[in-house]
């Protein structure tokens, strides 16, 4: 968020007035290092290594490779094709629709989808940023998605509320299923010092065979059927839709969740508290705070928040029903959204865009181009795994260090070379 | 459970300092005890036997069937039991480690967990016409246990090391596809075996490259990186695979060996020496890194680089260099464990078919303290785990199987909560080396 914008390049530039070489030089300089620009570089080269995979997949362009060296235009003709019409499927099925629209609506329906499949993992997301600057990692959003989604689909078709009331009374069960899935690795860790990393991994299996289990049950299914699937949820426990589109209350109420988020953390004493505890426990305690209460109580909050998640899969369309594979993807999908988005909520709200972007546009292009949906996820992890090393994207495009790392970098040539002298 | 470091250290200066008493052991094992007297014992009918084949044909001994009274059997299993928990009270109570001859320990746990499983199984199938074929039991979680086994192995190669692992799932998944599409490619199982490891070393790869050239989060480019390996393997396989499977994934199989005399023996011989062959190459990695990492130079370095990096580079270890280097190794164990899912089985590649079990492997990693014998066992409790439920479905048990599958979670939670709270992870784990 803006508030909280780290004192960057611009600010050391201020106290430094004396060398002034040119102002050009200095912005280009500063653009070069800046941390948007290795985002973007980032996307680029995610996005060349997605074409490199899916030119290699095509058939086609296998052909002409059987024969590259006598006629070199076919391979390349090929392999434009594919990737050129791969991405551009996507971007038409992410953000606008230009080839089939009949109205303005059909124009924007793409983009209304992107927003329609981010928002679980912008609720999952902020869920794990909090975590991430608590410094505990919770893998568990998988878990806490699933029984969110147990707890706020019970009440939404068995609890037969009047509409408005409804609603409520099922988010707040997601909240709650959440909260209680994440509240076991929060006070586990409180008490015994138990590695918060492991025990969600183990809740998120645990939470499968437990809704599978639930699912078994009489209450949990429709009537007359012993299949595993719960009855369809009440209308009334529905996300209104705005204008007709595929865009409903869920993303508004996410918004809200990653203003509050960022309220909490930056504005109240617990956010505080929390960030103090991620930044050093050792220093928290000493301060006084209670590091065992503040594990708990990010994960209380986090495990909230990746419940809500699963209002989307339950709410937004009418008539859903409670399965195992309610949470999809989306608690290891928010991983990488929580770390593109570094953990803050105006960050998390925008890669959650990207990312369900990339999804929705995946779907179309695997219709239209037969392209495998699979390609996003190695898109998305690409991302991330570059983004997570600012250094790697630096030398591969031989952009200038920032000033930090360059002179801790000198620091450590120094001593190596004292230790070499030493030795 | 046994004493940790601090507790030694205190013993060994002041010989007056009381140790501090744990009530966790005790009150587990008392638990289990009361389970055992109420689920079991009381639940069975009186006069039932219960059936279980000790020894099949093959052997020495030729079939061997026990008919056990099934109610007489579990009131000794779970008096056992209790004079275990009473042990633990005792222990505790008295701040001793020892109660007559018998010490406690982590060996206490083994057999009152021994104890429980077969009270378990002799109530499972109390009363029923069915025989329990035991063999088969523990042969096929032997079996189940193959993959576990060498992703804990490679999880324990580099959390020594002192890079966190969380990409085992990955690098399982890539030696499954990579074994599976070279097998299939040069119709030999035995290439496709060889192959594996290196898909494994180069997720290990590059795993080493964030986490100790770029100083990324172990963590992080864990999970990333089996997202990454997820969805390439996952998309080669709706392309390549499925477009010519002829060429890519008809199936080869690794043979199963039946070692001569050694697997006639009752029992144990057809459980560890029928089996596949991948199954005889964990037995190898298994006893080669227990005992080269605590007894070899290489093991010393290599822990040194995961203890106390600094004190190992003043030594003259190449601390980023050896961290890498073992990084590689214990990727491509994982490799080697990932061929298990396709050629062991005869099956061609699938979509994520390795279904989460990296993140078992790395469970059974920390329950057994981060000592390959130690995950050994914990990775042959979860084969066994997921065994049972195959078993006594034959049987035609009806216990919620999914209660079944979810065990190997929740012990390991209890263990990481309670057991694991005094094993001592590598200090410097996770920590980059920037000397």
């Amino acid at each position: 968020m803006s508030a909280s914008a780290t004192p960057g390049p611009q600010l050391q530039a201020c106290q430094e007035p004396q060398p002034q070489p040119s102002r050009w030089r200095e912005a280009l300089k500063q653009a070069a290092s800046s941390s948007w620009l290795t985002s973007v570089l980032a996307v680029v080269i995610a996005l060349v290594i997605g074409a490199i995979l899916i030119a290699a997949a095509d058939v086609r362009v296998q052909q002409a490779a059987g024969y590259l060296f006598a006629r070199p235009q076919d391979f390349f003709g090929a392999a434009w094709n594919t990737v050129s019409g791969a991405y551009s499927s996507l971007f038409q099925g992410a953000v606008v629709n230009l080839t089939s629209a009949h109205s303005f609506a059909d124009v924007v329906a793409p983009a209304t989808k992107t927003i329609a499949y981010s928002v679980p993992l912008i609720f999952a997301g902020l869920a794990l940023g909090i975590g991430f600057r608590a410094g505990l990692f919770n893998i568990g959003a998988q878990g806490q998605i699933i029984l969110g989604a147990t707890l706020c689909g019970y009440i939404g078709f068995s609890w037969h509320l009047p509409a408005g009331v409804h609603l409520v009374v099922a988010l707040l069960g997601a909240f709650v299923g959440g909260a209680a899935w994440g509240f076991i690795p929060g006070i586990l860790k409180a008490k015994t010092g138990a590695n918060e990393v492991i025990v969600t991994i183990m809740l998120n299996s645990v939470a499968v065979f437990f809704l599978g289990w639930l699912l078994t049950l009489r209450s949990f299914q429709i009537p007359g059927l012993s299949r595993p699937i719960s009855p369809r949820m009440d209308t009334t426990a529905g996300y209104p839709h705005f204008f007709n589109t595929s865009i409903d209350l869920g993303f508004l109420l996410a918004i809200v969740a990653a203003v509050v988020v960022w309220w909490l953390m930056e504005r109240t004493t617990l956010g505080f508290r929390i960030r103090a505890v991620g930044e050093n426990p050792h220093a928290a305690r000493t301060a006084g705070m209670n590091v065992s209460m503040s594990y708990v109580w990010v994960m209380v909050i986090s495990g909230g928040l990746a419940g809500l998640a699963a209002t989307s899969q339950l709410l937004s369309a009418p008539s859903q029903q409670l399965n195992v594979d309610i949470a999809s993807t989306f608690g290891f999908d928010a991983i990488t959204v929580a770390l593109l988005g570094r953990s803050k909520p105006l960050g998390t709200v925008l890669a959650g865009l990207l990312f369900g972007g990339l999804r929705a546009g995946g779907y179309l292009m695997q219709s239209a181009t037969g392209t495998p949906i699979d390609i996003i996820l190695v898109l998305q992890s690409v991302i991330v795994l570059l983004i997570a090393a600012p250094p790697l994207v630096r030398s591969i495009f031989r952009l200038p260090d920032d000033d930090r790392r360059r002179r801790s970098r000198s620091a450590a040539h120094a001593r190596s070379l004292r230790h070499e002298a030493a030795t | 459970m046994s004493t940790t470091l601090t507790q030694l250290r205190a013993e060994d200066l002041h010989h007056e300092v009381l140790r501090p008493r744990s009530w966790k052991l005790p009150i587990a094992l008392t638990v289990f005890t009361l389970v055992s007297l109420a689920g079991f014992c009381f639940t069975t009918p009186a006069g039932a036997t219960s059936r279980v084949a000790i020894a099949t044909g093959n052997s020495w001994l030729g079939t061997l069937i026990w008919s056990l009274p099934s109610q007489s059997a579990l009131v000794v299993l779970t008096v056992i039991m209790a004079a275990l928990a009473g042990a633990g009270w005792w222990a505790s109570l008295r701040r001793v480690t020892r109660v007559g001859i018998v010490k406690i320990g982590s060996w206490t746990s083994v057999v009152f967990g021994i104890c429980f499983v077969s009270a378990f199984l002799v109530w499972a199938v109390a009363g029923r016409g069915s025989v329990l074929q035991f063999t088969s039991l523990l042969s096929g979680a032997l079996f189940l246990s193959v993959p576990l086994v060498f992703g804990a192995m490679a999880g324990t190669v580099c959390e020594h090391v002192g890079v966190i692992n969380v990409s085992i799932e990955g690098q399982l998944l890539a030696g499954a596809f990579m074994a599976a599409v070279v097998g299939s490619l040069s119709r030999n199982p035995w290439i496709g075996l060889l192959t594996a490891p290196l898909a494994g070393a180069v997720i290990g790869a590059l795993l080493a490259l964030f986490a100790v050239r770029y100083w990324v989060d172990h963590i992080i480019v864990g999970v990333v990186l089996n997202v990454l390996v997820t969805g390439l393997t996952s998309y080669l396989f709706s392309t390549v695979l499925t477009h010519n499977t002829a060429v890519f994934s008809s199936t080869v199989r690794l043979p199963t060996w039946k070692i001569p005399l050694l697997s006639q023996i009752p029992v144990i011989g057809p459980v560890l020496f029928v089996q596949n062959v991948l199954v005889y190459v964990m037995y190898v990695v298994v006893i080669l890194l227990q005992v080269l990492l605590f007894r070899s130079r290489w093991g010393l370095r290599l822990r040194a680089c995961g203890e106390h990096p600094r004190a190992a580079d003043t030594l003259g270890v190449k601390v980023n260099r050896t961290r890498v280097l073992n990084t590689i190794l214990g990727g491509a164990i994982a490799g080697l464990g990932g061929a298990y899912f396709t050629i062991a089985h005869g099956l061609a590649f699938g979509k994520q078919m390795t279904a989460g079990r990296g993140y078992i492997a790395l469970a059974a990693m920390i329950l057994g303290g981060w000592k390959p014998k130690g995950a050994l066992v914990a990775a042959l409790l979860f084969g066994f785990a997921d065994n049972l439920q195959n078993a006594l479905g034959v049987v035609g048990v009806q216990v919620p199987s999914q209660f079944m599958l979810m065990a190997p979670y929740l012990v390991t939670i209890f263990a990481v909560a309670g057991l694991v709270g005094k094993v001592r992870a590598p200090a410097m784990e996770g920590k980059p080396y920037k000397g």
